[in-house]
């Protein structure tokens, strides 16, 4: 017998039970249609700011093609410190407590192997991002999901938490400002998070890879509160805020202990993440600022707009307060997220992602990116009103 | 103001509504923004950027430096004004170094550029000198590029 023929035997159990992403069913169709204004993108429509890029053709000119030490290079690490302790007032040392990887994707994983032995409970906040349960199971973890509700912001609630705990439970996993709901936590029910977690010697992975976009003001992370950088992985990269996704830098601070063992999957499965990246990532905290504020004002008016018109188009919508996405509530049709996306690309050419491929509690909504030029944002609004209109 | 200012200077023909839905203030307010930082000239004017070379628009524009006298109690500003008054003039401003005002000049053809900095601007009095260059080609413009190459490759779905 052939391995094409038995393949399913010799594919991991664990590897098995992951679903194919619900984004890539709808991807495949989108890609047969021509024409279509996609508002299901999850990266910036922006393209790298030139200096940046310019950083990286530098560093190629100078010949920096070699390996880096596995944590990063020491120059971006120190940069990392620098940044944190201006925008949170803590402290991470550069040589024992950050690590420099291939995308927050890449860092979540190496956090949840670093941590979890078979069986232990993970909890997280649905809807969310797509790779958290599966890279969960992964882990040989057991992902437990905590549903966020539109009639509260999306926000995630200590209470819940609590309602979620057994024994096994090992790890918190968060993501705020939000994909794809674009909430974000008050610091009152951070504060209650962190006590729990205290209470219950639980380990938080925060992903902060959009706190950068933020429409209203500086957004606490749990990492402020006393008591919660000994045990919190606080997860940051270039993606959003400079709009670097292809660079694929990410990175992780927490205790060293953590880090020395996420060091150790990092070291083995990924060496280091690449040289020109690194320094294009280097230039981005140096001399960014001004370009990333311009893209966030960008974002922010953009966000308006669309929230104003699926308001006013009968899709219920709360006004997202960071990250580039619009979760509106599509259950006035009648139609469940899935017929409503493909019936709405297929009829007016519009693509948005389906809700549930962030989860079942995400059933009942659409995710709309507003990572894109604001001439086709109003077209597009125009196209789903009609479509809206019709039902 | 400044929201409003950034949008407009973007994109001069976003409607009052547009901007309202943007910046989330009433219609009407943002007529009555508008419509102040145009009386207090904050807003000069609306133009449109025009790429001559695709809409076929033969235009020759030079870079001419000129060195002027300054006069005893209007310093240069006298002498720029005037010049700045000429059509053909599209911007003037004084200049620190070498040489003192920086005139950009438009023409139909290089004779008729040649023939304003000769006859005119040369002849005034008080100008010094001329250094005239000719444009060859523009790569950006007022803070927009001409495509010069095109990339969109970006995924239409992602998580």
């Amino acid at each position: 017998m052939s391995i094409t023929t038995s393949s399913k035997s010799h594919v991991a159990q664990h590897v098995q039970k992951i679903p194919r992403s619900g984004i890539r069913d709808f991807f495949d169709i989108v890609q047969s249609m021509s024409d279509v204004i996609s508002l299901s993108i999850g990266e910036p429509d922006f393209v790298t700011p030139w200096h940046i890029r310019e950083a990286a053709i530098y560093a190629l000119e100078r010949g920096k093609t070699g390996y880096t030490s596995n944590l990063g290079t020491p120059s971006l690490r120190k940069q990392i410190s620098a940044y944190i302790a201006a925008k949170h007032k803590v402290v991470y040392d550069w040589q024992t407590e950050i690590l420099v990887a291939v995308g927050v994707s890449e860092a979540l994983d190496i956090a949840l192997r670093a941590i979890l032995n078979p069986g232990d409970e993970v909890l997280y906040h649905e809807p969310c991002y797509v790779s958290y349960s599966p890279s969960v199971t992964l882990a040989y973890g057991k992902p437990v999901a905590i549903t966020t509700k539109q009639s509260d912001n999306f926000v995630l609630r200590a209470d819940d938490i609590r309602k979620a705990l057994t024994p096994k439970t090992r790890a918190l996993m968060m993501n705020f400002p939000c994909n794809p709901t674009g909430a974000v936590m008050p610091r009152e029910e951070l504060e209650k998070i962190a006590q729990l977690c205290i209470e219950h010697d639980l380990i938080v992975l925060s992903d902060e890879i959009y706190c950068e976009l933020s429409y209203s003001g500086a957004l606490p992370s749990i990492i402020e509160i006393p008591g919660m950088k000994e045990r919190t992985i606080y997860f940051n990269g270039f993606s959003k805020a400079y709009a670097m996704t292809g660079f694929r830098i990410g990175y992780v601070c927490a205790p060293p202990v953590l880090t020395e063992a996420m060091l150790r999957v990092h070291q083995y499965a990924m060496l280091c993440a690449p040289i020109l990246s690194q320094e294009a990532a280097a230039e981005a905290l140096k001399n960014g600022e001004s370009a990333m504020l311009h893209m966030r004002d960008e974002y922010r008016r953009r966000r308006n707009f669309l929230v104003h018109h699926f308001n006013k188009m009968g899709l219920t919508c709360h006004e997202p307060q960071g990250a580039f996405y619009l979760f509106p509530n599509i259950t006035s049709t009648a139609l469940t997220s899935r017929e409503f996306a493909v019936r709405l690309l297929e009829e007016k050419k519009v693509a948005m992602v389906p809700g549930d491929a962030f989860g079942t509690s995400g059933e009942g909504f659409v995710r709309c990116s507003y990572a894109t030029a604001m001439d086709q944002l109003e077209v597009a609004v125009e196209r789903i009103a009609d479509f809206v209109k019709s039902r | 103001m400044q929201e409003i200012l950034d949008i407009l200077e973007q994109d001069a023909l976003a409607t009052p509504e547009k901007i309202s839905q943007m910046v989330k203030l009433p219609v009407e307010e943002v007529r009555r923004r508008v419509r102040q930082l145009e009386e207090d000239k904050i807003i000069v004017g609306y133009k449109t950027i025009i790429d001559d070379d695709k809409a076929d628009r033969k235009l020759v524009k030079a870079l001419i430096e000129v060195k002027i006298t300054p006069e005893r109690d209007g310093g240069f500003n006298r002498l720029a004004a005037r010049i700045a008054k000429y059509d053909e003039v599209k911007t003037c401003y004084l200049m620190s170094g070498g040489y003192d005002l920086l005139v950009i000049v438009e023409g139909t053809d290089l004779k008729q550029v040649a023939t304003f900095v000769s006859e005119k601007l040369a002849t005034i009095n008080g100008v010094l000198s001329t250094a005239t260059h000719f444009m060859l080609k523009a790569y950006k413009e007022q803070g927009t590029l001409y495509k010069l190459e095109q990339f969109e490759e970006r995924l239409k779905v992602s998580p």
